[in-house]
C-alpha cells in the first residue's frame, strides 16, 4: 500500500498548532472533515474513538512519530491524513520523546488488514532518516505532498 | 552490540502464528516490545525472509503480519528460554484481543 492509497491530500497539515494530545487529534480529524472526507456529523464520535483508543497505549512510536487511528463504520474505506508539527506535541510517547509526525487513520470495522498494511507503509518509510527529517523540517502541505510522492516512487531506500 | 560466536549462549527457535483478526498492529506491537524489554536475549522475529528486532516497534509493524501469518520467534542468550517463553505466550493468547470487540 502507498501513502497515495490512503494519506487524503486535502487534509494534509504542515504546522500543526495544536500542543496537547486531544487538541492536535481534533485538529487532524478537522482537517479531514474540511477536506470531505469525513461526515460532520461523525466528527466527535471519531474523536472519542481515537482518545479511547490512546488510552489502551499511546499510538507515539517514537522517533517523534505518532499514528492515532481508530475503526469507525461511517468510513467506508481506509482514510488518512498527515501532519506536521514544528515544536512537537507532548503525545505520551513510548520513548518518551515530543512528537512532530502525526499520520492519523480511520479504518472501516472488519478491514484489519487495510489498516496493518498502512501501518506496514508508514513504518517501512520512517525507518529512512532522511525521509524522516525532510518532513518534519516540511513547512508547507505541498512540501509534504511531495515527499510522500518521493517515498511512494520509492526514492527513499525502503528497507 | 556483536555476539560472540564463541560464546555458549542458548539461541531458540520457536514457530508461533498470529490468532487475533486485528494482526499484529500497533498495540500488540509495544506488548511485545515491552515484554523482549524484560529480557537480556537478543529477540528476532522472522517473517518470510525478513528478519527484524523484537525490541523496535517500528519495525514490527513493518512486517504487517495480519492473521494467519506464521512467524520464527529466535532468542539468543543466557535468558533465552524464559524469553521465547513469554513472547511465545503472547502470541498465543492472541495478544490478549480474542473475544473483545474490536477497537
Amino acid at each position: 500500500m502507498k501513502f497515495s492509497d490512503f494519506v487524503k491530500k486535502d487534509a494534509i497539515r504542515a504546522n500543526l498548532q495544536s500542543t496537547t494530545k486531544e487538541a492536535v487529534i481534533d485538529e487532524l480529524v478537522q482537517s479531514l472533515l474540511d477536506a470531505g472526507e469525513i461526515a460532520a456529523d461523525q466528527r466527535d464520535d471519531i474523536i472519542a474513538a481515537i482518545m479511547k483508543r490512546e488510552e489502551l497505549g499511546s499510538t507515539g512510536i517514537g522517533r517523534g512519530v505518532a499514528v492515532p487511528h481508530t475503526k469507525h463504520p461511517s468510513v467506508p474505506e481506509l482514510v488518512g491524513t498527515v501532519g506536521v508539527s514544528e515544536v512537537g506535541v507532548d503525545f505520551d510517547s513510548l520513548d518518551g520523546e515530543r512528537v512532530q509526525l502525526f499520520f492519523l487513520l480511520i479504518s472501516p470495522p472488519e478491514r484489519p488488514g487495510d489498516h496493518l498494511r498502512a501501518l506496514e507503509n508508514i513504518s517501512r518509510q520512517l525507518r529512512d532518516e532522511s525521509f524522516c527529517r525532510f518532513l518534519k523540517q516540511s513547512k508547507t502541505a505541498d512540501d509534504i505532498q511531495q515527499l510522500l510522492q518521493e517515498a511512494d516512487d520509492n526514492q527513499f531506500a525502503a528497507g | 552490540m556483536n555476539q560472540n560466536p564463541q560464546d555458549n549462549s542458548t539461541q531458540l527457535q520457536k514457530t508461533v502464528v498470529i490468532i487475533n483478526p486485528q494482526g499484529l498492529h500497533a498495540r500488540p506491537a509495544d506488548l511485545l516490545v515491552r515484554c523482549a524489554d524484560g529480557f537480556d536475549s537478543t529477540i528476532m522475529i522472522q517473517k518470510g525472509s525478513e528478519q527484524v528486532d523484537c525490541r523496535s516497534i517500528l519495525s514490527l509493524l513493518t512486517l504487517g503480519a495480519t492473521e494467519g501469518t506464521e512467524l520464527i520467534l529466535t532468542a539468543q542468550g543466557h535468558d533465552a528460554e524464559a524469553a521465547i517463553t513469554a513472547i511465545s505466550e503472547l502470541f498465543e493468547l492472541g495478544f490478549h484481543e480474542l473475544g473483545q470487540p474490536s477497537q
